[in-house]
């Protein structure tokens, strides 16, 4: 197993500006980390520059404590699960679990053996005579997956494995390749744009947006503390609440066009120097509590006028707002509001998360 | 179902009628060709016409149908006349522009679909280009260089040479559109498992661009079995004519075996033929390959 290492690493192509710009990024070994980002931030581009399948710019990455920026793909020792599967139509599910192999000059009874391990481990003990294009997705996917696990390289490389499977399957292979990795403690890094993916899969996620790193951290932690608003926003469904405030009352307030918070005990004296000025606040679904349900620490009341419901099943996501501020939360599903209709909520006040309105960044408390 | 607009506006028997008379003045010429063939005779007419000839006589003259069956033509067209030694310079001929051909066209589509290099695009145009002149305006440039420079006059090397590098602008444009329609993730894949280039053409490349190699090699192949122009220019001697150049020696100026010239013409098409029937399964999909990702 290996650790893998990127070193202010950058890319651009031609005289554009870069995609990719001063990446610092510790993956240890046997560690799952997923890099997460809306579609165009980078993060594909950065597995292929690990995967040597895309040139680095400036930087380096090491991969097992070897500089690898002019190393081959093949001598990196790693293997790639890409979107599209990229199973070869012509070959057979055991060819193409043998094809690396058979490149590398393994002997005979050792290609055997390997190719039924890893049929074994994945369960595709039956489909090995079977072409690519006579397996459901689930199935192309596990033989993807084969094609990855045979070699046992010392890291693999997912490329948004899972998105060109339904909703069902996808929860279904996210827990297998979860489960996958778990046993065979090969350091893997793995791509996707979704965050439901990312906080239930990695053991750490990064956060890219514009090419570079927002933020690193363990899934709660990032959850919990996102250190911008653009962490804040893009983790968690439904996303994270924002209301444009003023600080008032020494910073001891927060006022709004439509709603007036008490700032929380602990961030007023970072508050204290803004006073006038303008902050985000952050406010997650789940500290806006509806009437009946148990709220912790300090709160503050909200009216609020019902604009949309969702029925999600288990509870619905009430959209409405006070004033010029929006608000999502969650409420009892059997007991829904009307469209239209006025509701109260109670907000968590120890639970806001403030935002510098210039910077973006998160204040410090 | 919905009705086509066709079915609705027009009556289908004059429409059939109209068909069927379009195939048969499609058809009627190679009928003719069937029927001087089958004669057993040397003469463009298939009846006699008596001097005083009546409708029907007339009406039978036209007919395409000999007055009575025979394969003679064809058994001496291959045993009296040296139509086998014509036919095998010409399969020898094709079948190696055919592996040279496909092979120069495959290499060099597949570096332009994948490779990035100077003059990638003017090579691509050139190609094009070069397709827009007719054939004829090389005819001598080519007699210079293959007779008169190379030596090669008279020789089946000669024109190997010259059909299999005037096929390959179209089937390089044929190949590329093919290859650039196989996924780059494939590649990408097999580059990580360790293969070279030149494995992943030979292992991955060329076996899924087996419908558009089909339609390349075929198009090669009638190519240069049915090519008339630089052949009667370059093979001299008698010997070394290809079919479509013997089947002219029979109906030159001296001679008119319109009977061998049917027969031999009928032998000449069975191999593209049989070629066709064996290969149309990737006609269709080789074809519109380069439009529609299947």
């Amino acid at each position: 197993m290996a650790s893998v290492v990127l070193h202010d690493v950058a890319k651009r192509y031609g005289d554009n500006p870069p995609v990719i710009t001063g990446i610092n990024l510790e993956i240890q070994e046997r560690e799952f980390m997923v890099l997460v980002g809306p579609s165009g931030c980078g993060k594909s581009t950065l597995l292929r520059m690990v995967a040597g399948l895309e040139e680095i710019t400036s930087g380096t990455i090491e991969i097992g404590g070897r500089v690898v920026n002019d190393v081959p793909p093949k001598d990196r020792d790693i293997a790639m699960v890409f979107q599209s599967y990229a199973l070869y139509p012509h070959m057979n599910v055991r060819e193409n679990l043998e094809f690396g192999l058979k490149i590398r000059g393994t002997p005979a009874a050792e290609i055997d053996r390997m190719v039924n391990d890893a049929a074994k481990i994945l369960g595709l003990e039956g489909l090995l005579e079977r072409r690519p294009k006579d397996l459901s997705g689930g199935q192309r996917q596990r033989v993807a997956l084969g094609r990855a696990i045979v070699r046992e390289p010392s890291v693999f490389l997912f490329d948004e494995p899972l998105s060109n499977l339904d909703a069902k399957l996808r929860v279904q292979m996210r827990a297998e390749i979860k489960k996958l990795q778990h046993r065979l403690q090969v350091t893997s890094i793995y791509v996707t744009h979704d965050q439901v993916e990312a906080m239930t899969m990695g053991n750490r996620i990064a956060l890219l947006d514009k090419g570079k790193l927002q933020q690193v951290g363990a899934p709660l932690d990032v959850y919990e503390t996102p250190q911008n608003v653009f962490v804040a926003n893009f983790i968690g469904t439904p996303p994270m609440n924002f209301i444009r405030a003023t600080v008032t009352e020494g910073g001891a307030g927060l006022g709004a066009n439509g709603i007036k918070l008490p700032a929380p005990a602990a961030a007023r004296g970072a508050l204290a120097s803004r006073v006038g000025k303008t902050v985000l606040v952050g406010v997650r679904p789940e500290n806006v509590v509806a009437p009946g349900r148990p709220t912790r620490g300090a709160t503050a009341a909200l009216q609020l006028t019902v604009d949309l419901v969702e029925t999600l099943g288990d509870e619905v996501v009430v959209h409405a707002h006070q004033g010029e501020d929006q608000i999502a939360f969650k409420m009892d599903p059997h007991h829904p509001p009307e469209f239209g209709g006025k509701v109260s909520a109670l907000v968590e006040i120890d639970r806001l998360h403030l935002f510098d309105a210039d910077t973006q960044q998160r204040i410090a408390v | 179902m919905p009705r086509s607009r066709i079915s609705e506006e027009f009556p289908h028997g004059p429409l059939h009628a109209m068909l069927a008379v379009a195939v048969l003045v499609t058809i009627y010429p190679v009928l003719w060709v069937f029927s001087i063939a089958f004669s057993g005779k040397q003469s463009l007419a298939i009846a006699d016409l008596p001097p005083t000839p009546t409708a029907g006589d007339r009406l039978r003259a036209v007919v395409p149908w000999p007055e009575k069956l025979s394969v003679s033509n064809f058994t001496s067209v291959m045993s009296d006349q040296p139509f086998a030694r014509w036919m095998l310079n010409s399969a020898l001929v094709a079948i190696f522009t055919t592996l040279l051909g496909v092979f120069l066209a495959c290499t060099a589509a597949y570096a332009f679909s994948r490779f990035k290099f100077p003059g990638r695009r003017v090579g691509m145009m050139a190609f094009l280009v070069s397709q827009m002149f007719p054939g004829t305006l090389m005819l001598i440039p080519l007699y210079i260089i293959i007779v008169q420079l190379l030596g090669l006059g008279s020789s089946r090397i000669g024109l190997i040479i010259v059909y299999a590098t005037t096929s390959i602008p179209f089937s390089v444009w044929m190949l590329k559109g093919y290859f650039d329609t196989i996924p780059k993730e494939l590649e990408e894949a097999a580059v990580i498992e360790g293969a070279s280039a030149g494995k992943i053409f030979w292992r991955i490349v060329l076996p899924l661009a087996k419908p558009a190699v089909a339609i390349t090699a075929l198009f090669s192949f009638m190519t240069a079995w049915n090519e008339f122009i630089l052949a009667a220019t370059f093979m001299d001697k008698e010997n070394m004519y290809t079919a479509p150049v013997g089947l002219r020696f029979f109906v030159g100026g001296f001679s008119q075996q319109w009977g061998y010239f049917a027969a031999g013409s009928i032998i000449v098409s069975i191999p593209v033929v049989l070629l066709f029937l064996y290969l149309q399964k990737y006609l269709v999909s080789g074809l519109t390959a380069g439009g529609v990702k299947g």
